[in-house]
């Protein structure tokens, strides 16, 4: 207590502007949350009639109940969350499974692999191409296409691989001398020992999935009930699909519609607000571990 | 003899690595398959043909060598898609690179612990949201009716301002938002670069009585220039990777002029026009420019950084 009042007292004026410059950015980033949640409450003829800016006005939950009750909405929330968890996990075991013999300096074919998936990284063929594949391999218009070709980002594999290096050779020498199989090491020795990278490496996959709808747009435009949240939620906002209402003559009021699509960004990015702030500091260390050169 | 220790050599390497190769099997096929196969599809470039008929099935008169890209450069509309490109990542880059350096110099001043945690957690958050949310944002605080900035200013009797369906403001709202989409999450790099920079050279300025602007400049810019000079080849190597969805997001039918880049130019064209030939040699082309600007950049970085990408 005494402290941050005598850090208070020394504070300059030059401090006072710096904290006046941050305010602003903070302002910058919750205005814009405030608004639309402001809009989700707001009565359809306050919004026409320009009344709402931060604050909700003639408070009402209907926009809410709007989006909740309808089953297409519903249903994409939970099959995108279950999408995550998969994705989560299948990714995690694919990229575990090249990053860990790619540590071995006596693996022989290493480097050649190594310039092979990084290549990867910077040249790809492009939307037709793969368009092309997906067709041949029967990949369109099926959710797997929103698993497969996803299983390992090359940056993820690089953080992971380079913490993996990280772990003292020593540990993995002397479980072998005792006749243990690389298996063995990467199960009771690598893995309890990278649970920090596993948590930065999943939670990227993680909102990664979450966020991502360009390969549902692209190759899944016949089956729309394997549509992710953020593409619903792209064509709830392009008006190329509407959110069922409960009561139609409340509905046809102009301005209910911009309620009722406030109310569907604020249900999507809901997750995502509540769990960024304590899932942060994972992904500050992927972005350090990252900026070592693959 | 010799020959008989090559292969008791091989059979011991074997033994202590097979299981590391039969880990492989998966990842290797993922990158086969999801990497390397597309690029044989790239053949189709080079062909006349609409309907996808399989590579070893197209008649000779159906390859047309470079004409797809002849038709390319030839379209009035592709054109405008590589201006728009390039617009958008000169004002990318000339905004939403040095904002970044600015905002980690402040927040390296700021004496307050507690507060500057805060105000780092919040200035993340824009680049945890989709740019679908974020477009649906920018509609909520924009709106020419109903966005809330424009009811503060239709409120104060002014004229609304059209941010978001006239070209050029709609142009400068977009650059902003993705400079505010990435501004906090940006100063990672460098606030971890600012870390490093040695202590006594600040107790030094101060014995000197320099001021808290002179130290900013003269100790804590020169101690991250060369992280800044990497990030800044770094970002020229991949200035033309527009990112497709903050487009697809951000876009509307009274601004198609201007918000039409390569890659939406592409799907457009190529997967909703099956125009497939055409499109996919426009493809091979921006994807062999990114690799050669890639190349120049790494070779730039090597020549003033030291260390490259690679």
């Amino acid at each position: 207590m005494k402290k941050t009042k005598s850090r208070l007292k020394r504070a300059t004026f030059g401090d006072w502007v710096i904290v006046v410059i941050m305010l602003l950015l903070i302002t910058t980033c919750i205005l814009p949350v405030m608004t639309v949640v402001a809009t989700s409450f707001s009565s359809a003829g306050a919004i026409m009639r320009r009344e709402v800016v931060f604050w909700p006005v003639d408070f009402h939950t209907g926009a809410y109940a709007d989006v909740l009750g309808d089953s297409r909405f519903m249903w994409s929330l939970a099959w995108t969350a279950i999408l995550t968890v998969i994705v989560v996990v299948v990714n995690l075991i694919m990229t575990i499974l090249i990053a860990y013999p790619l540590t071995y300096d006596s693996l022989k074919g290493r480097k050649l692999i190594t310039v092979l998936v990084v290549f990867t990284m910077y040249f790809n063929a492009g939307l037709i191409p793969t368009f092309i594949l997906y067709r041949n391999l029967g990949l369109l218009n099926s959710p797997l296409v929103l698993i497969l070709p996803g299983m390992i980002s090359v940056f993820l594999f690089i953080i992971m691989r380079n913490f993996f290096t990280g772990i003292p050779s020593s540990l993995k020498e002397s479980a072998e001398m005792d006749g243990a199989g690389p298996l063995y090491v990467l199960i009771k020795i690598y893995l309890p020992l990278s649970t920090p990278v596993l948590a930065t490496v999943g939670l990227f996959y993680a909102v990664g999935r979450w966020n991502g709808f360009m390969d549902a747009l692209f190759f899944l435009t016949g089956r729309t009930e394997y549509h992710p949240i953020q593409l619903l939620l792209y064509n709830v906002l392009n008006n190329l699909v509407n959110v069922e209402v409960m009561d139609p003559g409340a509905a046809a009021a102009p301005g209910w519609g911009q309620a009722v699509q406030a109310a569907a960004i604020v249900i999507a990015m809901v997750p995502i607000l509540c769990v960024y702030p304590w899932v942060q500091k994972y992904f500050v260390q992927g972005a350090t571990l990252g900026a070592i050169k693959g | 003899m010799e020959k008989g220790r090559k292969i008791h050599n091989f059979a011991s390497y074997m033994s202590r690595h097979w299981a590391l190769y039969v880990m492989l099997i998966l990842p290797l096929a993922f990158f086969f398959v999801f990497s390397y196969m597309p690029m044989g599809n790239l053949l189709i470039a080079f062909m006349r043909n609409n309907i996808l008929v399989p590579v070893f099935e197209t008649p000779w008169e159906r390859w047309v060598g470079l004409d797809n890209f002849r038709q390319a450069f030839e379209n009035p509309f592709f054109s405008r898609a590589v201006r728009n490109t390039v617009m958008f990542s000169v004002l990318d880059f000339a905004v939403g690179f040095p904002a970044p350096i600015v905002l980690a110099l402040l927040l390296n001043e700021i004496k307050f612990k507690r507060f500057k945690r805060v105000t780092q957690t919040i200035s993340y958050m824009p680049f945890f949201l989709s740019w679908i949310i974020i477009g649906g944002l920018a509609i909520r605080m924009f709106s020419p009716t109903d966005g809330s900035i424009n009811n503060i200013i239709t409120n104060m009797g002014l004229d609304p301002v059209p941010f978001l369906n006239q070209n050029n403001p709609w142009v400068a709202t977009n650059v902003l938002l993705s400079v505010w989409r990435h501004l906090g999450w940006n100063t990672i790099i460098y606030l971890a670069a600012i870390t490093g920079v040695n202590p006594e050279l600040y107790e030094a300025a101060d014995m000197d009585g320099a001021t808290r602007i002179q130290k900013m400049w003269n100790v804590t810019l020169p101690g991250i220039r060369p992280v800044i000079l990497i990030l800044f080849i770094l970002t020229m190597g991949q200035i033309m990777g527009a990112d497709m969805a903050r487009f697809l997001a951000l876009e509307n039918l009274l601004v198609r002029d201007v918000s039409t880049i390569v890659p939406i130019f592409v799907w457009r064209w190529g997967l909703q026009g099956s125009q497939f030939a055409f499109t996919a040699a426009i493809g091979l082309v921006m994807s062999v420019i990114n690799l050669i600007l890639l190349f120049i950049a790494n070779y730039g970085a090597r020549k003033f950084g030291g260390s490259g990408l690679w």
